[in-house]
């Protein structure tokens, strides 16, 4: 396999980085795309099962055709333009909206060194990034040129700027604990002889909630779901799209919720490293250990949103703003003191 | 003190966790979904769905065209013609229901004195266009005649509670 490498190396010369990079980030995509895919399934299932009914199992064995389906219907069907449109905004937003949710996961760590980029500055890149992703919502509001998508994408935009605000502060208690701002770093921080009690949930326990509440706010997932509020209103911000360009913002609301719940996983919850460092634990790879954890808080986000109501948006901003950032402010002190002190143990 | 326990309350997020448990325990209880081509609900002997006209077993047909159920039809669905025959009987020329008008109260097989007009268990039929849900006298004795040993067993069952 190695000798095969060099020879592919020596063969193309210096056209062997971006090839050799393209096949990474396929290898990356690829997944990503069909777990996208997977996901709305796995979400109707489980829903159906929190409302004692079965969900789609009409097409293929257990529904496991249905989203190809789906994808095919959206695909044959026609992308209307509104006439009133500026086309090209109109066009590029819902790209805008996806292309972040996915360069986010350039600085993954999948497991120790399986990373694409390994950059220093990883946790900040992966803010800029998820930050960016409002652009896309803002624009196909703006360029739709009716005023419900308007105000659609302003209710969503605000949401999405106030609740970045307690996820990065809830970063920078990461950050202070692990002393490194790079996510392999971050995860190999929490490694110790404790196994799971040395994994940054527990010193860190408010600021994991708080992180994982905001990233379902901003994510536009239930119960902070006005932003597309199914059962009250028609839509938001993506009222004028169809077909393919309405399916990429789902795309990109997916792939955000599996870049969230991944995030979590190895900031606060170890990662790629086993709950206990002993002999049936530790000798599963460790991709397994992270793909179980992040499919745990996938499963958390359906169930949230089978069970609670959506929020009003007042109280939305409200836990926002008042709730969330003094909490993070004060937990941020919090960890600073205690970090001077010998009761640190992480 | 109330403050402080509706403090905790909140911040312990206790509520959220017990409607967690509530739907996770339902995430495991065991489905209601009735899978419909393949898994039926079972019906009455009183089921109301598409109609039918009935014969004696001599081939005679039951209706002797009082127009009772015509009178009594809520929908305005049935539509009744007569004629006196050779032997002096009265007997109908048409007996149209429109299934589009028809509600499904049963009224026409309630006032039926000869249990001419009756409601099947069919639910499965449809029309592609209006007028084949315009049911005529000969296709409602085509019903009677296929479903008659059906018919005539609801009907029995039935008698014990009048």
């Amino acid at each position: 396999m190695m000798e095969l490498l060099q020879y592919l190396e020596n063969l193309l010369g210096s056209a062997w980085l971006p090839i050799w990079t393209l096949v990474k980030i396929l290898v990356i995509v690829v997944p990503i795309m069909l777990t996208v895919a997977y996901l709305t399934l796995a979400e109707r299932k489980v829903i159906g099962y929190m409302q004692v009914r079965i969900g789609p199992n009409r097409v293929g064995y257990f529904g496991l055709l249905q989203p190809l389906a789906d994808g095919l219907k959206l695909l044959l069907k026609e992308i209307i333009i509104p006439s009133g449109s500026n086309k090209f905004l109109f066009v590029s937003a819902p790209i805008l909206a996806l292309t972040p949710a996915l360069a986010a996961w350039a600085v993954v760590p999948f497991s120790d060194g399986m990373v694409l980029a390994n950059l220093n500055a990883g946790l900040l890149y992966i803010l800029a990034m998820t930050s960016l992703g409002v652009y896309g919502i803002i624009i196909a509001g703006w360029a739709s040129n009716s005023k419900y998508a308007f105000l659609g994408s302003l209710r969503s935009a605000a949401q999405i700027v106030s609740y970045e605000i307690p996820m990065g502060f809830a970063l920078v208690c990461v950050l202070m604990v692990s002393q490194s701002m790079n996510l392999g770093d971050i995860v190999l921080g929490q490694k110790s002889d404790v196994g799971l009690f040395g994994w940054y949930f527990i010193p860190l326990f408010p600021m994991f909630v708080v992180y994982f509440i905001s990233g379902v706010a901003e994510t536009n997932r239930s119960p902070f779901d006005m932003a597309e509020g199914e059962s009250e209103i028609v839509a938001g911000f993506h009222v004028e799209y169809s077909g393919m360009a309405f399916a990429l913002f789902f795309l990109a609301e997916y792939a955000n919720m599996i870049l969230i719940a991944i995030l979590t996983a190895i900031m606060f919850l170890g990662g790629w490293l086993p709950p206990f460092d002993i002999a049936p634990f530790n000798l599963l790879p460790g991709i397994f250990w992270l793909l179980a954890k992040t499919s745990f808080i996938l499963f958390l986000f359906l169930w949230f949103r089978a069970t609670f109501p959506r929020y009003r948006y007042d109280q939305l901003m409200r836990l926002g703003w008042k709730v969330f950032i003094p909490l993070t402010l004060v937990w941020v002190v919090v960890i600073g003191a205690w970090m001077q002190t010998p009761y640190w143990l992480w | 003190m109330k403050i402080i326990v509706k403090f905790l309350k909140t911040f312990l997020l206790l509520e959220l966790v017990k409607g967690m448990a509530l739907t996770g325990r339902h995430f495991f209880a065991r489905k209601i979904t009735v899978q419909f081509p393949e898994e039926k609900t079972p019906q009455g002997f009183r089921f109301r769905g598409l109609h039918a006209l009935r014969r004696y077993d001599n081939g005679e047909e039951r209706c002797i065209g009082c127009k009772l159920c015509e009178a009594v039809c809520p929908a305005l669905a049935i539509n009744i013609e007569t004629e006196e025959r050779a032997d002096g009987t009265r007997r109908t020329t048409r007996y149209d229901i429109d299934l589009v008008k028809c509600i499904f109260c049963g009224l026409c097989e309630e006032s039926c004195p000869v249990d001419a007009i009756v409601e099947t268990r069919i639910l499965e039929y449809h029309g592609e266009k209006r007028s084949d849900l315009y049911y005529t006298k000969s296709m409602l004795l085509a019903v009677g005649e296929k479903h008659e040993k059906q018919i005539s067993k609801d009907r029995a069952s039935d008698s014990r509670y009048r």
